[in-house]
Order: structure tokens, then sequence, then C-alpha cells
């Protein structure tokens, strides 16, 4: 066994020796397919993570309601009525349904005049409780915050800004502590909202709007019926109970049939992140694929021109069998060679690779509206595990078939003179 | 005298599909050690079907042969080819040196398949090499070399592992008159030396060299006897 490896690995040296150029335009051409395969999965696993990231900068596992109408008669009363939750039927549903993390309504105020000086613009005004800012990620800037229980409970005239809105209004200007008038109403700005990527929003970017106390919307606007309705569960399998469960609590309150399921209309962003991310795996798994067709040729091409080599060398493969070359020192020269190269190849693209990707992360992606889309593209351990395995499978591709055939070889045919 | 080849009752039928053909029918044929032989006969009689038996390069359908005590008529692919590393020395006619390698590493090949350390391996290349008379042409490749001095780098590495025979198929069948007639002289000079020759030769100048010669037509020995003067 060791002495056919080290006949192996003397014959596989001396005919590696002779072949450098072969040998650099192979590792290249694997090196191609390798980057390829690569960048490919790497871009794909940023759009990937990018575009996780951007629909759930709105939060996750949240559900939306809109309340609309029934549409089954209900003790007596007729379908058709208009239901419309007030604050105090959230704080009920709150003590009944422990599986939520948080739950709140949102009372809104559309194209409200936001005034700063002698400058007015037109905004979206939301009042809600506390707990929207964690749920719905609205963290502040630095030296801000977000509105907090005591607000809530002091009816406090504050409010926090998105970061859009506080450019229209303030342009340059550092917001915090600057008081507004909201509906001539006067807030102070206790915080303002960093920038984030949101894909997906209801009633409008997060950005562009401004966020007041519930109680103290009620107060200056004097509306407490709920736009919408909006709820957090802690496990992301718990959302079609939840939604249930909220029509069984609500039901009886307000009047509607528990069984009703059009009285809202429901946004279950955990079915649409699940869909979201069938569609972007479904999209890696097709990057993939092309990168390993394209690894693939490149086997092809490795394995073709190790046939080349076996048909062009039958003579000498002959004279070493007479010789006395056992079957695996003729083999085994080949199949090490495809190996080899593989490796080598591999080896080389991985580092390029890397080095791309490396060099791309340093580029900012804030402003860069490709970059914002599509992420920073990253490689990632499955990405490796991928290539690897594709990698070896070309390796082996490339090797053992032009060994099996160059077994077959019978030296006494090859042998002869002509 | 101990018997180098032994062969008993060879028969040889190549089964094309269709037809079988039979190429060696009832072989019988010893060979001494220190024996030069030649085997002769017209294209198609058989004599490349039995070098090859011959040389382990194939097996016989039936029938035995002992090369050297062994019993190889039933032999793997592997042993064979040990057999051949060890046991045997070919010559052949087109030569067959590795074209992209030296004169050297083509004498070393075999000794690098016996398994012969490295050092050893020099010390035996440049032996051999000199005792042809190319000892200032080691790190030449064939293409760089006369027929006859390519012919000399096989003989010497054919003789590279000491073998028990030296198998050489028209060994001037290549060469002009003079390179041939340099060849010859380094076989009798083998022969002289002691190692057993077996040639397979259309030469008739060279069959006159020999010992012995064995004629074959179709597929059986025809005359075996001292060559005619």
């Amino acid at each position: 066994m060791k002495r056919n490896l080290s006949v192996i690995l003397q014959l596989f040296l001396r005919s590696a020796r002779l072949q450098k150029k072969r040998a650099t335009l192979t590792i290249a051409s694997l090196a191609w397919g390798t980057v390829t395969i690569l960048m490919l999965l790497a871009f794909g696993e940023g759009l990937k993570r990018q575009m996780t990231a951007n629909e759930q900068a709105m939060g996750n596992n949240l559900a939306i309601l809109w309340p609309g109408e029934t549409s089954k008669p209900y003790k007596g009363m007729p379908e058709g009525r208009s239901i419309r939750p007030r604050l105090e039927d959230i704080d009920y549903a709150r003590e009944r349904m422990p599986e939520l993390d948080a739950i709140w309504g949102e009372l809104t105020s559309w194209r409200t005049a936001i005034a700063y000086g002698r400058k007015t613009v037109n905004g979206r005004v939301i009042g809600t409780r506390w707990d929207y800012g964690d749920a719905r990620k609205h963290f502040p800037k630095a030296r801000g915050r977000f509105i907090n229980p005591n607000d809530q409970d002091e009816k406090r005239r504050v409010v926090f800004l998105g970061n859009e809105m506080a450019k229209d209004v303030f342009g340059p200007e550092d917001p915090l502590g600057k008081t507004i008038l909201i509906n001539n109403s006067p807030f102070t700005v206790i915080g303002v909202m960093q920038r984030k990527r949101q894909s997906s929003t209801y009633g409008g970017p997060d950005a562009n709007h401004a966020v007041i106390p519930q109680e103290t919307f009620k107060a200056v606007l004097g509306d407490d019926k709920l736009n919408v309705l909006v709820f957090r569960v802690k496990k992301a399998e718990d959302m079609p109970a939840a939604l249930q469960h909220l029509n069984e609590v609500l039901g009886p309150r307000l009047g509607f049939d528990p069984q009703d399921t059009r009285v809202f209309g429901v946004w279950d962003t955990v079915k649409g992140q699940k869909m979201t991310e069938k569609i972007l795996t479904g999209l890696e798994i097709f990057f993939g694929v092309i990168g390993a067709l394209t690894l693939i040729i490149g086997g092809v091409g490795v394995a073709n021109i190790m046939y080349a080599v076996v048909k062009e060398r039958t003579k000498e493969i002959g004279v070493k069998m007479a010789l006395g070359a056992r079957r695996s020192w003729i083999t085994g020269p080949f199949i090490l060679e495809g190996l080899v190269y593989t490796l080598v190849g591999g080896l080389v693209g991985a580092i390029i690779a890397i080095l791309i990707v490396t060099g791309l992360s340093y580029v900012p992606i804030e402003g860069n509206d490709a970059l914002e889309f599509m992420g920073h593209p990253t490689l990632s351990w499955p990405i490796g595990i991928a290539t690897v395995a594709i990698l070896g499978t070309c390796g082996l591709l490339a090797g053992y078939f032009p060994a099996r055939r160059a077994a077959g070889i019978d030296p006494a045919s090859t042998l002869r003179y002509e | 005298m101990t018997s180098i080849i032994e062969m008993n009752a060879i028969r040889k039928i190549y089964d094309t599909g269709k037809v079988q053909v039979e190429a060696l029918k009832e072989i019988d044929l010893v060979v001494g050690k220190g024996e030069f032989v030649a085997i002769v006969g017209p294209s198609g009689s058989g004599k490349s079907t039995l070098m090859n038996l011959i040389g382990c390069l194939d097996t016989p359908t039936s029938g035995t042969y002992r090369l050297g005590g062994e019993d190889v008529s039933k032999f793997t692919r592997d042993e064979l080819a040990d057999v051949r590393n060890r046991r045997v020395g070919f010559v052949f006619q087109g030569f067959n040196l590795l074209p992209q390698i030296t004169a050297f590493e083509n004498v070393e090949m075999p000794l690098l398949f016996g398994g012969v350390a490295p050092k050893k391996r020099r010390e035996r290349v440049q032996e051999l090499l000199t005792r042809v008379g190319l000892g200032d042409r080691m790190d030449h490749k064939p293409t760089e070399l006369s027929g006859g001095q390519m012919q000399r780098v096989a003989i010497a590495r054919a003789l590279a592992m000491q073998p028990d025979v030296v198998l050489a198929d028209e060994p001037t069948g290549n060469l002009d008159t003079s390179a041939g007639g340099d060849i010859m002289q380094l076989f009798t000079e083998l022969w002289q030396q002691g190692s057993t020759l077996v040639v397979i030769t259309h030469d008739m100048s060279l069959a006159r060299r020999a010992g012995r010669v064995v004629e074959i037509r179709d597929g059986r020995i025809v005359r075996d006897g001292e060559a005619a003067a």
C-alpha cells in the first residue's frame, strides 16, 4: 500500500512537471468556475438576508387587522354592521391573550398640519401605545427615545418623528427637544427614528410619520376609533391560533360572531415572511444550480483534457504496463491529477471570491440603491459546503473516467510497431 | 540446465464474437537458462501471440506456462505486472521509449516499479547506460538520439531489473544495417555474459547468431533446432 502510494506520487510528480501549461490552464478554469459559483451563491445569500431584513424592518411576527363589517348575523343583529374597536377594547384583549407579546391599536390622522417656525408640512400622525416602539422597530437616534408608559399615562405632548418627516420639518436642524405644532397644539420632539430600509408597510413608510401617545391623540385630535389593530405573537407558530382567539375575545364584546372571519381584514406577516423565505430559498437554489452547472462544465472540460491525454499516451501507458506498472499505478496519477487540479483550482477560486466579497463589504450600503436592495454578497458555511461537494464531484469526475479508460488499455496491442 | 520458460500444451484462441481464431495450437516450448533462441516464421504465424504470452502481456486460453519456475497462466493483472517487472525485459522494434523523459529516466522506470531505492536506482542506471555505450547521453531525450542509440537505451532498460529473460521483438527491424549490426553484436555479448535471450525476428542474420531457432507456422512449432549455418 505504502509502496503503491509512493510510486503513484512519483509518477504524478513526473507528469505534472512535464505538463505545467496544461496544469495551469486547467487550474485556471476550475478557479474561474469556483469564483462563479461562490459569487452567485454569495449574491443570493446577500439578497436573501437583505430582503429579509428589509421586510422585517416593519417588525416580525406581526398581524395587522383592519376593522370592517360583519358578514354573519349575530344575536339578532344583521350582517353588514360596521365594527370599530376602541382603545379600551385593546386593553380588554391584552388581559385575555397571554400568548401575545404585544397588542396595540393605532389611531391615525392623515394629512395633519405639522408646523415648526414658519414651515408647515402635512403628514400622518399615529397615536399608539409605548410598546409599539420596539415591536415596530422604531429605534431612536442617539440621545432620543420612544414614547414611554409615563408619557402615555400623563397624556404628555411628546412626539417621535420618522427620520424623513424630521428632515422635511427641520431640514438640517437638530429636532431633539424642539417644539412643533400638531394640529395647532405644541408637542416636544423626544426622538427621531434611525434610518431603516423598509420593504413592507401599512399606511406608509415609518420614516414619514409621527407617533404620539394614544391618550394625547384622543385629547388633541378627538378620535378614539382605531384605524388599525396590531399584535405580535411570542412564537410565530402561534399566529393562526392567536387570530382565532382574538375573534373569540372581541366577538362577544363588540357584537360579532367569533366564527366571522371577515370582520377584520387580516395581514398575517408570518405567512408572508414564510412565503418570501420560500421564494428566496428557491432563488438561492436556482443560483446554486447555475453555479454548479458552470463548475461541472469546468469539470467536464478537465475530464475531456484528461481523456485526450489518455488517448495520446496510450502507447506510453502500454509501455509502462509492460515494464511492470500495476493497474493502480496507471490510474492513480490520473485520479490524483484530477483531484489536485480541482483542489488547487477550488482553493484559488475560493480565495479570489473571498477577496471580492470582502472588498464589496467595504462599499457602504446607505445611499446605494442597488446595495440597499441586494445587500452585500455574503459567504456562509452552507455555501462553502455545497461548493466543496460540487468541486469534489468534479474532481472525481475529471479523474475517474479517464483513469478507468487508461486502465482498460491492453498493453499487447499498443506495443506493436506500426 | 535450469529452464526459464516452460510452455506446456499452450493454446490461445481469440474470440472476436463472430469467429474464433486459434492463434496458437498446442505449443510446447522449453527455454533453458543462458539460451539464445530466435523465433522465426511468416507474419500471421502466431509469433506475436507467442511473444505476448512469453512476456506475460497476455494469458493462454489453455495449457500451463511456467516462467522462472512460477506458474503464471492463472495470474491476475497486477501479479502479471510484477512478473513482467521482475522476470522479463522487453526490447521492441519501435523502441517504445517514453518520449518526454530522458534516457536516464527511461531506464530508471522499471526500477521505480520494482521498488528500488532512489540511490540504488541511480547507480544501476549509470552502470547500465555505460554498459551499452551511452554513459555520455544519459540526459538526452529519445528524440535527441539516433535509432541505434534509442535501441541501446531500450536494451539497458530491459536489463534494469536483471530479468530471467530478455524478450526482443524485431529489435533490428527499424534500424539501418550498421546500427542493426551493433545491436546484434550487443545481443551476442549479452548472451556470452550469461543472459537468456528470446528474439522474434525476420532477420536471418540475427537468427543465425542465436544458438537455437524455433520456426512457427499456423500456430504450431514446425522446426526447433540449432541455427542453420
